[in-house]
């Protein structure tokens, strides 16, 4: 094989792109003459259902409501989360407290708090937030006390000979050793509360991407489901580079590190 | 003359098996001196310079620094670990390292500070590594961090464990001489633990020996060298290799009771 095409396949993601292009091609050709059904339209067909809803806003306004009811539940898990697994992961009589609850929790899918959310909270917008906020905890709460737990004792001493307070540890210690575990907590926990936002709004909710998806099927503009379906494969990707792109800043120490040792 | 440091009937018993890790140690260690402590491995050496270090409780007696028991970590003693790669933090830069140790010991601003670490920094020949990762450094330059960040407290006694032992060979030489040289300028007590008898024959002026467990004190040595040192004549003069067979001898034998002993 040519050399410099093997490079190319080794060292670059365009094959992928590639891929994705050919997919789409595929399907707009099998939706023009293999399967001509209103249930598969073709793509230049749901890329103009796109761009109708985005100029006319539709998709603005249901995109900003996921967004913060996601914020808001995933900031929520972020603070308690973080908060909780410092404490559990720092002080033993906490985590042999708690442990054994989390471990309990843990395993229950998400999506089976909500009849007890329903029951409790309603069905509004507290609901949606709060289903976000549960699901979401786990992960971060998980990954930041078993990150403080995994702290090597050498620098708990060296804390204590340079005679740091608890206070001054927690800052100059605890949090930043703790700190690659914990956004890896952070970013499942991402993915997970757009997943539940979107559940919470095709279950009861009259906006959000999740509502609009399910409201475009159920009203047979089968074009418009797909351009929401699109819309989330989008917003998903963005919020995830994005947090690589913080994360990556923030612990570069980290990856450099562990990348020479 | 006075005793500094003041090591009494110490025992170290481990909770989980009850097994002492070392026994009755006593000795004392006079304001400037330079000890090194030796023994075979799981003596307990280490664990003795935590207890002096106050890191570590003893099961019975008492360690006293200027005529005071030590309860917990003092700011006139320094702690230097043997895993540099964990007590250097690797987030921080090698001046904020430094920096660490003295920016909530002092009031002094942040600029007066800075500049006290970037002397010490030059002490141990890193002036021009402020701003570097510890990732960015070698072994030996990493311990030369946890050295500066130590002197930067002005500790009158400083206590290390093993310190140069994950470095290599050459780097383990210079970093002698590089401690020995700031120990006579400085005015440092030091207590260094050692596995290497050579690497303790040559940096200390009094060796004490632990046998194999339970440890107990097998020698205590005067190292009759002038300073400076030097690394090839020192290490060749001929009362120096009767004492180093003396001690070896010693050691093997430490050893070899040790694994009698193991069932």
């Amino acid at each position: 094989m040519n050399p410099k095409l093997q490079t190319i396949l080794r060292e670059s993601r365009m094959t992928g792109v590639i891929l994705i292009m050919l997919l789409l091609l595929a399907w707009q050709l099998s939706a023009m003459y293999l399967f001509t059904s209103p249930t598969w339209p073709t793509v230049t067909r749901i890329f103009e259902a796109w761009f109708e809803n985005i100029v006319d806003g539709t998709l603005a306004r249901h995109l900003l409501a996921t967004l913060w009811r996601q914020m808001l539940g995933y900031g929520l898990a972020v603070v308690v989360g973080i908060a909780l697994g410092l404490a559990m992961g720092y002080y033993r009589v906490l985590y042999n407290l708690f442990e054994p609850l989390v471990e309990v929790l843990r395993p229950i899918p998400g999506p089976a708090y909500l009849p007890v959310l329903v029951l409790f909270v309603g069905i509004g917008h507290e609901m949606k937030v709060v289903l976000i906020l549960v699901a979401s905890l786990f992960p971060i709460l998980l990954n930041t006390y078993s990150g403080v737990r995994s702290i090597d004792p050498v620098q708990f001493d060296t804390a204590r000979t340079l005679g740091l307070t608890t206070l001054q540890t927690f800052r100059e210690l605890v949090i930043p050793a703790a700190s690659p575990q914990i956004l890896t907590g952070m970013r499942i926990s991402l993915a997970i509360s757009l997943i539940l936002a979107v559940l919470g709004e095709m279950i009861v909710s009259n906006d959000g991407l999740g509502y609009f998806v399910l409201l475009a099927q159920r009203t047979f503009k089968v074009p418009d489901m797909y351009a929401g379906i699109f819309t989330l494969a989008l917003f998903g990707y963005v919020l995830n580079r994005l947090f690589l792109l913080i994360e990556g800043r923030l612990v570069r120490w980290h990856h450099e590190s562990s990348g020479r040792n | 003359m006075t005793d500094y440091l003041l090591i009494d009937g110490l025992e170290k018993r481990f909770t989980s098996h009850g097994r002492a890790a070392f026994k009755d140690i006593t000795f004392s260690v006079r304001q400037g001196e330079f000890v090194a402590l030796i023994g075979p491995s799981g003596c307990g050496k280490s664990t003795l310079l935590h207890i002096m270090a106050g890191l570590s409780e003893p099961t019975a007696g008492s360690v006293k620094l200027d005529g005071t028991a030590i309860d917990g970590p003092r700011s006139e003693m320094m702690f230097v670990f043997q895993q540099y790669t964990k007590s250097i933090f690797p987030w921080k830069t090698v001046i904020k390292n430094v920096l660490l140790g003295v920016k909530y010991q002092s009031a002094a601003s942040r600029e007066s500070l800075e500049k006290l670490c970037l002397e010490h920094l030059e002490l141990v020949g890193l002036g021009r590594y402020p701003h570097y990762y510890p990732y960015q450094l070698s072994g030996g330059m990493q311990q030369r961090v946890a050295i500066a960040r130590a002197l930067t407290r002005r500790p009158k006694l400083l206590l290390m464990d093993e310190p140069f032992s994950a470095l290599d060979a050459m780097m383990r030489v210079e970093l002698q001489d590089l401690l020995l040289k700031l120990w006579a300028d400085l005015g440092l007590t030091v207590v260094f633990v050692t596995h290497d008898l050579d690497e303790a024959l040559y940096v200390a002026q009094r060796v004490i020996m632990l046998s194999a467990s339970p440890g107990t004190i097998a020698e205590n040595v005067e190292v009759p060298f002038a300073y400076p040192r030097r690394q090839i004549e020192t290490r060749s003069e001929p009362a120096y290799l009767k004492l180093r067979e003396r001690l070896y001898r010693n050691m093997v034998e430490q050893v070899m009771a040790g694994r009698a002993e193991t069932p």
